[in-house]
Parts: C-alpha cells; sequence; structure tokens
C-alpha cells in the first residue's frame, strides 16, 4: 500500500472519524461524497463511538498477502453503540472465546508493515471489553 | 566509584516559576505473561534465583500487533479520561522509550495524531534508556511551568528485549503509563502538585546497544552499585535534602524497578520502609517496563493514594542517570481516579503463554 | 428497445490450464461460439475479466482479443466488475443490441487465475472487496463470506450440514457436466471434514480456483432466425449495486443488489419466480447460493435448509438449481463465469444439455455477483421455437 494511501486515511481509521448526514441522520463510515441512504451533500463530520457489540466474526487462517505472520487472527463485524457497523480485527482474545454479543471496544493496534523496512499501519481494532469505569 | 558526596550543592532543586500539578494519569499493560518458570525450561536453568531473589514471578508481553505507539496511545487516552480535557488543549507529546517502532520518525506523533492533539503541538522521542519517561515529565513541567504550554503529555513506555537465555530475558517486560502536565492555577481538580525535583546524571556505560544490535548488552555487576545505587541513592538523598524532607515524611516511594531486590534495598539504605515501597513494586507481576517502569509504579501509587499523601518518584536511567520527584496528592484524585482503569485491573487481565508463542509474538521467528 | 436473442455459445472446459494463454482460452471458445452459426460480421466484442492486469500483466484486453481471433477492425473493449464482469459484459452487449447500436455483437469472458501463484491470485481476487476498509484490515475475501455465514447461522440456526449438502448437490450435478472443472461425486464428510480456510467455511465450501473462456453471440431476436436454428431470447436483465463494505449493508443476511436485480429483471420478462424452470446462480460459497436463493425469491428468508431437505433444487424440482455444478463443481473462472452461466442456461433451453438436461425447460435465469454482494447482474431467458 503507497504511503499516500495510509496517510489519508488516518483520520478515519485511526479516530473512527465519518460523517453524519444533517438531512436524514444516517451515519456514513466510510466516508462519502453524499449521503448513502438520502444523497444529501449537507455531511458533518462525526466520531463514532468507541464500544459496541460483535454481531459477527470469523477466524483468518489463510491470510492474504502481508499478513502471513499473524495468522489465525479474528476479523469482527461489530455494532457500535450508536447502530453503525463497521469491519475490523478483533485482539486481545483467545479465539476460541468468540462470542456473538460479545461486548467489545476499540484499541489502536499495529495492523500490517511492508517488511522491516516500509512504513508501519496502524488503525482501530477491536478486543472484549474488560473494563468498565 | 564511590558515591557522590551530597554536600557538593551547587544548584537547587529543579522547580518552575509556575507551580505544576498532574492533571491526569493513565496505564497500559499488554495481556500477555511468560512465567520465569517457562523461560527457565527452555535454558535449562532454574527459575529459583529469579522468583526468590529477583522477586520477578513473570513479565508482560507485546502482541503482535502491540509497540511502542499503542502502548503509548493508550495511556495517554486514560490519561486524558482522568484530566477531562480535550486533546487539542495538549501543549506537548512526547514519547521516553528505547524500543522506537521506527528508529527514524517520531513516535510521538503517531500517538499525536490518533489522539486528535495534532497539529499545534509540539513533539519528539527521547531516549535515556529506562529513565526517559521521566525525561518526558521533565520537559513537560518545563513547559507548562514557564507558561509556554497549559499542558503537557509525558509518556515512558517500552517492549523492551531481553537476548534470548541473557538474565535480562527473564524480566524485560512491556508497557507504559502516561501523565499529563498542567499548571496550578488552571487546572481546577489537580491529581498532585510537584514539590521540585532533581537530575543526576554522569557519564557511566553500564547498559548499552549499539545501532545495528537487536539486543542490548551490559556490564553486569556494574550495572548495580555504580550505576543502579549510585543515581537512584544520590539524587534521592538532594531530592530530599533540598526540601528539607525525609523518608518519615513520605507515604509512599517509587524507585526504578529492573528487579524486585534493587527497588528493596535501595529503599533501605536510604531509610525507607518496605511497607512504603511495595504498594508500587510491580516488577513481579509484569516485569521491568523500561522506560514505563518507574512511571507506572507511580500510576499504581495515584490509583490508591488519598489527598495529602506525599510521594517520592526516583527513576534510573542506564548510561546513566536518576530523576528524582516529589509530589503531594491533591483532592482532584478523588474524581478523577475511576475514570479510566487502573494499574491492577490491566495486571489482573491476563493470559499466559509458553515460550514458542513468545517467540512469534517477539518477531524472534525468521519469515 | 429491440427484443434479444442468444443465437449461439462456446465454452472451454474449466481447469488449471497450464498451457493455455488468455488469448488461446478465448480464441477456443469464440471459435466454437462462431463454428456453429453462420454471420456476415461481428459489430462488437464485449469481454469480461478481472485478474489479467494482476495476474498476466495485461490491459487492454478487448484489443488483444479482437487481434487473436481476427476480428479487428471491430470494436472490442473490457468492462469489469469483479466476479460479475461476465454479467456486466452481458448487460452491456444486450443494450448495445435493444438499442439499435449493433446488430451481431460478441459477449466473453475468460480469466487466466493460474498465470499467479497462490497467493498472488487471492490477492489480486480480494480487490473485489474494499482495498481500504476491508482489505487493509486483513480481510481475505472468504473471510468477508465467513462473517455473512457466521451471521446466518446464528441467526436462523441453520445446521452446518444444510451448506454442506448444497456443495454435494452441486458435484452430484456437476459430474455430468464434460466442462466441469471437478467432475466428481462428493459426500457431505467430504465437506465437513475438509480444511477450515475462514471459521466457518471450508475448502469445499469455495469454488475451486481455475481457467476459462465462455462467448455468447447475441443478434436482434427478429433477425436470429437468419443465422441459426436453434435461439433463446433475452426477455430480461437487469444489474444492481449494494454497498462495496459488508458492514454498510442494510441487511446483513440479505443481498440487495441481487433482489434490487432481480425485480427488475422479472418485471421485464413480465415474470416471476414460479416461471424459472433452471437457474445457474452464484455460488462462489455455499452461504452466497444460500443467500442468493432467498434473495431471488425461490426460497423464504432463513428457509435456505428446509428448502435443501425437500429437493426443491434438485434437478427436475421446483427450480432446477446450477445443473452445471455452479461454481463450486462447474468452476469459477471469475471474469467469464456470468458468460458461462448464460451459455448453460442457453444449453438448457436449446435442449441441448446432454447428461445435464432438465426436462421441459422453458425459462431459465442467471445471476452472477460481484464483489461480496455489492454487484448483481440478473438475466431471464426464454426458449424460443
Amino acid at each position: 500500500m503507497s504511503v499516500p494511501r495510509y496517510w489519508r486515511e488516518i483520520p478515519q481509521r485511526t479516530r473512527l472519524e465519518g460523517q453524519k448526514c444533517g438531512c436524514c441522520g444516517t451515519v456514513n463510515y466510510p466516508p462519502r461524497a453524499r449521503c448513502l441512504k438520502c444523497g444529501s451533500t449537507s455531511l458533518e463530520q462525526y466520531r463514532l463511538p468507541e464500544k459496541g457489540s460483535l454481531i459477527s466474526f470469523t477466524i483468518v487462517r489463510n491470510p492474504p498477502l502481508g499478513f502471513e505472520r499473524n495468522a489465525p487472527y479474528a476479523l469482527g463485524l461489530i455494532e457500535l453503540e450508536d447502530g453503525t457497523r463497521i469491519t475490523a480485527q478483533i485482539t486481545d482474545v483467545e479465539l476460541d472465546d468468540l462470542r456473538i454479543g460479545m461486548p467489545v471496544e476499540s484499541v489502536f493496534r499495529k495492523v500490517s508493515e511492508d517488511g522491516d523496512a516500509g512504513i508501519i499501519r496502524y488503525a482501530i481494532k477491536f478486543r472484549p471489553t474488560f473494563c468498565n469505569p | 566509584m564511590p558515591i557522590v558526596s551530597y554536600k557538593e550543592k551547587l544548584v537547587n532543586s529543579l522547580k518552575p516559576v509556575i507551580d505544576v500539578v498532574i492533571s491526569g494519569w493513565g496505564s497500559y499493560i499488554p495481556i500477555y505473561r511468560i512465567s520465569v518458570e517457562e523461560i527457565a525450561r527452555i535454558w535449562g536453568k532454574s527459575p529459583k534465583h529469579f522468583r526468590e531473589e529477583l522477586l520477578i514471578d513473570e513479565k508482560a508481553v507485546a502482541g503482535l500487533d502491540e509497540d511502542v505507539a499503542t502502548i503509548s496511545v493508550e495511556s495517554a487516552k486514560n490519561a486524558i479520561q482522568r484530566a477531562g480535557l480535550n486533546p487539542k488543549q495538549l501543549g506537548a507529546v512526547f514519547v521516553g522509550t528505547e524500543s522506537k517502532p521506527y528508529a527514524v520518525k517520531p513516535t510521538g506523533t503517531i500517538v499525536a495524531e490518533a489522539i486528535g492533539a495534532t497539529p499545534r503541538i509540539l513533539s519528539a522521542d527521547f531516549e535515556f534508556a529506562c529513565k526517559a519517561g521521566t525525561e518526558c515529565l521533565q520537559c513537560c513541567v518545563a513547559l507548562v511551568g514557564s507558561g509556554m504550554i497549559n499542558y503537557g503529555l509525558a509518556i515512558g513506555a517500552d517492549t523492551a528485549q531481553g537476548a534470548p537465555s541473557d538474565p535480562l530475558e527473564y524480566s524485560a517486560g512491556c508497557g507504559g503509563t502516561a501523565l499529563i502536565v498542567g499548571s496550578k492555577t488552571h487546572e481546577k481538580e489537580p491529581v498532585a502538585l510537584l514539590e521540585g525535583s532533581v537530575s543526576y546524571v554522569t557519564d557511566t556505560p553500564d547498559f548499552w546497544r549499539r545501532p545495528k544490535r537487536d539486543y542490548p548488552s551490559h556490564a553486569e555487576a556494574f550495572t548495580g552499585e555504580p550505576a543502579y545505587f549510585n543515581h537512584v541513592i544520590s539524587a534521592t538523598k538532594l531530592l530530599m535534602e533540598e526540601l528539607s524532607l525525609k523518608p518519615s515524611d513520605f507515604q509512599y516511594v517509587v524507585f526504578h524497578q529492573p528487579n524486585g531486590k534493587f527497588p528493596l534495598k535501595a529503599a533501605k539504605l536510604l531509610g525507607f520502609k518496605k511497607e512504603q515501597v511495595e504498594p508500587g513494586l510491580l516488577v513481579p507481576y509484569i516485569g521491568n517496563l523500561y522506560a514505563g517502569s518507574s512511571l507506572t509504579g507511580l500510576s499504581a501509587i495515584l490509583d490508591i493514594a488519598r489527598p495529602g499523601d506525599r510521594v517520592l518518584l526516583t527513576s534510573f536511567g542506564s548510561g546513566a542517570g536518576s530523576d528524582s520527584f516529589s509530589f503531594v496528592v491533591q483532592d482532584g484524585i478523588i474524581s478523577k481516579r475511576d475514570r479510566a482503569p487502573k494499574v491492577m485491573d490491566y495486571i489482573k487481565r491476563k493470559r499466559n503463554i509458553d515460550y514458542a508463542l513468545y517467540c512469534k509474538f517477539r518477531r524472534k521467528i525468521v519469515f | 428497445m429491440r427484443k434479444v436473442a442468444i443465437i449461439s455459445y462456446g465454452l472451454t472446459k474449466v481447469d488449471k490450464h497450464w498451457n493455455k494463454s488468455l488469448r488461446e482460452l478465448f480464441g477456443e471458445a469464440a471459435k466454437k461460439a462462431l463454428n456453429e452459426i453462420e454471420i456476415p460480421s461481428i459489430d462488437a466484442i464485449i469481454v469480461g475479466n478481472m485478474c489479467a492486469s494482476d495476474l498476466s500483466d495485461q490491459n487492454n484486453i478487448g484489443s488483444i482479443l479482437a487481434d487473436y481471433i481476427g476480428a479487428i477492425p471491430t470494436t472490442a473493449y473490457r468492462v469489469e466488475s469483479a466476479c460479475g464482469s461476465g454479467g456486466a459484459a452481458l448487460l452491456s452487449g444486450f443494450t448495445s443490441v435493444a438499442s439499435g447500436m449493433f446488430d451481431i455483437v460478441m459477449v466473453g469472458g475468460v480469466e487466466k487465475l493460474t498465470d499467479g501463484i497462490g497467493k498472488e491470485t487471492t490477492y489480486s481476487l480480494g480487490k473485489a472487496a474494499d482495498a481500504e476498509y476491508e482489505l487493509f484490515y486483513g480481510s481475505s475475501f472468504v473471510s468477508l463470506n465467513a462473517l455473512m455465514m457466521n451471521r446466518y447461522m446464528h441467526v436462523y440456526k441453520t445446521p452446518r450440514e444444510a451448506f454442506a449438502d448444497f456443495a454435494v448437490l452441486m458435484h452430484k450435478n456437476g459430474a455430468k457436466n464434460p466442462y466441469a472443472q471437478l467432475p466428481f461425486e462428493i459426500s457431505r464428510e467430504t465437506v465437513l471434514n475438509s480444511e477450515t480456510i475462514a471459521d466457518p467455511i471450508k475448502l469445499y465450501d469455495c469454488a475451486p480456483v481455475g481457467d476459462g473462456a465462455a462467448v455468447v453471440i447475441l443478434c436482434p431476436l427478429e433477425d436470429a432466425p437468419k443465422y441459426s436454428d436453434t435461439f433463446v431470447e433475452i426477455c430480461g436483465i437487469s444489474g444492481a449495486t449494494d454497498t462495496i463494505n459488508v458492514s454498510s449493508r442494510e441487511d446483513l443476511l440479505s443481498l440487495k443488489s441481487t433482489v434490487t436485480a432481480g425485480m427488475k429483471a422479472y418485471k421485464m420478462a413480465k415474470m416471476s419466480p414460479a416461471d424459472i424452470d433452471v437457474a445457474e446462480i452464484h455460488d462462489t460459497f455455499t452461504i452466497m447460493a444460500a443467500l442468493s436463493l432467498e434473495d431471488l425469491g425461490f426460497a423464504e428468508k432463513g428457509k435456505f435448509d428446509k428448502m435443501m431437505n425437500e429437493g426443491t433444487f434438485e434437478p427436475g424440482g421446483i427450480v432446477s438449481v446450477n445443473p452445471s455444478g455452479g461454481l463450486k463443481s462447474r468452476g469459477h473462472p471469475v471474469g467469464a463465469t456470468g458468460i458461462y452461466q448464460a451459455a448453460e442456461i442457453s444449453m438448457q433451453l436449446m435442449e441441448r444439455a446432454d447428461k445435464m438436461q432438465v426436462p421441459n425447460a422453458e425459462v431459465g435465469l442467471i445471476q452472477n455477483i460481484g464483489g461480496s454482494g455489492s454487484n448483481t447482474y440478473v438475466a431471464i431467458m426464454r426458449r424460443c421455437r
């Protein structure tokens, strides 16, 4: 992945910055040019919630290029507290313990890197919520 | 080398023009642990020495997707949560570490961006072995104390590697802590007031790593008296003298923890009681967090301290030097404490792994 | 708008064709299609292909193939819709004939997945998903489908065996298909004991990797008798999209693009699911088959396993599904699959399907998906006498 491609989406992938439609209230994540639901262009910056629950998951055992070191790892579909859904890796979890409905919270983690000379790519992943202070 | 006489007083303790306070604190420790038994098993050693003499049971291991940047970000978010700040109020983000993800590219910018503090921010990475975290703290104190910034974020974090079969492999752990420094006048809920600090530094090559080496080297027993003890004791003695304090004035004392034995010995030599040290002694459960070590000990103390408690913090960084601080806990700690996970919450969240997974996580397997 | 017919088809066996290049495969299919009929000229060539750019270092496919089959100066271009490229090519070809722009159009699909080594091919195929918000996180294409399968089983309590049984049915059908990549029967145990790729998807839930080419020739329906004794009419055709991201779908367990494309195609053909005798649907993974069958109206939501048990989809059942063996057994030469489907339904309706023949097949349907459901093409064809 090129450096500009990684850098451009840092706010979206590390701070979960999306958009909220000023017209119909739909959250657009990833961001769009026009609202997914109503096509409006009045889209305001919106920060997604940090907690949610796991609505589906899988365990990647045949990883794509660049992820060989990490297998096996869990990929999940998370429904955040505001109803928005997001795809992300699930980390800090025993793969056998994964359950649909598990409460999860966002964490900032390494996702991949271009060997030992290229850049490191970071993004939000989710882990089982461990503490409710 | 004899301990430098504390009668040579050429400067006063470091005190900023504006009084500074801790506004927030937060830590992060990875979930994985490897026990000294498991490491000893591979190398045919007895774990007895590590458990009973060095007082290390197990150490925290960073997962495959963790590094100093990720540890710093979670610590920072916890500190910001406690401080009740908008990240854009931060004027500086410093990361002290000896295991930078990039040899050249500041971890500070990765952290600042991830927490939403950019772009009006001063940022850099600091290196002074295990005292890099308190270095960051000193600089934040100076920036806030001079009126240049309102809040500064100082982070000490490491994912230090111990060379396979080396004694340090049993103790080199992963984790970190972030402190937010603010000014006494602006901070509505101060956590702790800084009374003063001393930095005590000499060129003492006890432990080092040359650029092309994966693992550090050290001078074994030399790391004790001429390095750790000289600097920790000198800095602490100077601080107490300059602030006219004695050991019994402190409820808690936190020293850098390369193992459990050194801080307890330093405490004894300085006249502190075991009970003052033990609440902040985390190395038995998580190992030596290097630049995160003494700051995380402080974090654990702040998790339990009460307003009015006085806390001593003395770090140690090989190369070598110590920063010594005296804090007095303030009322703000009460409402802020429960806003983020505590050090013990992270310590209790654990999963033990074997040496094979440890090798995989620490990238000792060549692809 | 003119009515459009398919007057001829040609396809290669789907296989790991180590000794045949992209051009040669296409040439083989094109020659077969052209041998069946006598046409004055080809007015346009529209080709579906997904991976040639990555795996064969080749863009400008239209030109390459027009050159290779000796068709220059006919206009030729590629359309791409991931694994729906064939369906896109068919829609494009249909539109160009229906509009009156062209009279005789060659619509084809070709794919050389074995020009890449294992991981390279998977990586190229993965590009059907969202590069920034799915692939970035290390989601393989299989894993995105696994997310849907896991959710489906959780919500509908569908037993794992129902999916295995679909794969078994595909192989039972494909065993009769001379063009199939995997023409042998398998058992439920074969599926359930096969290697897990991304839980819960196992190797035998997945279409194999292979090469192939297929071609159909289109012309205005009124002209068809001039060129061929047997022809079929494309009486309904449409395409629709859904969100690229699985996570953004309104309903995780419904392929809205299939529902929409299906509805529009049915409307255009003035038909309903009950009218369909035989269907070639897009079973890249057994979960895609379940969702497709439900979203095309052949089964109620969540009732896939019930219908499987009742034999609804067997040859001669309420609707014969994938008599060719589907993507699972016939194979999935990605960009060509949609055209394979068109050729196979043409075969059925022209009564030339030999051992695969579904009796009394009057109306057929094809459904071709791009990505994890972000793009679907549906065409309905009827027999002409």
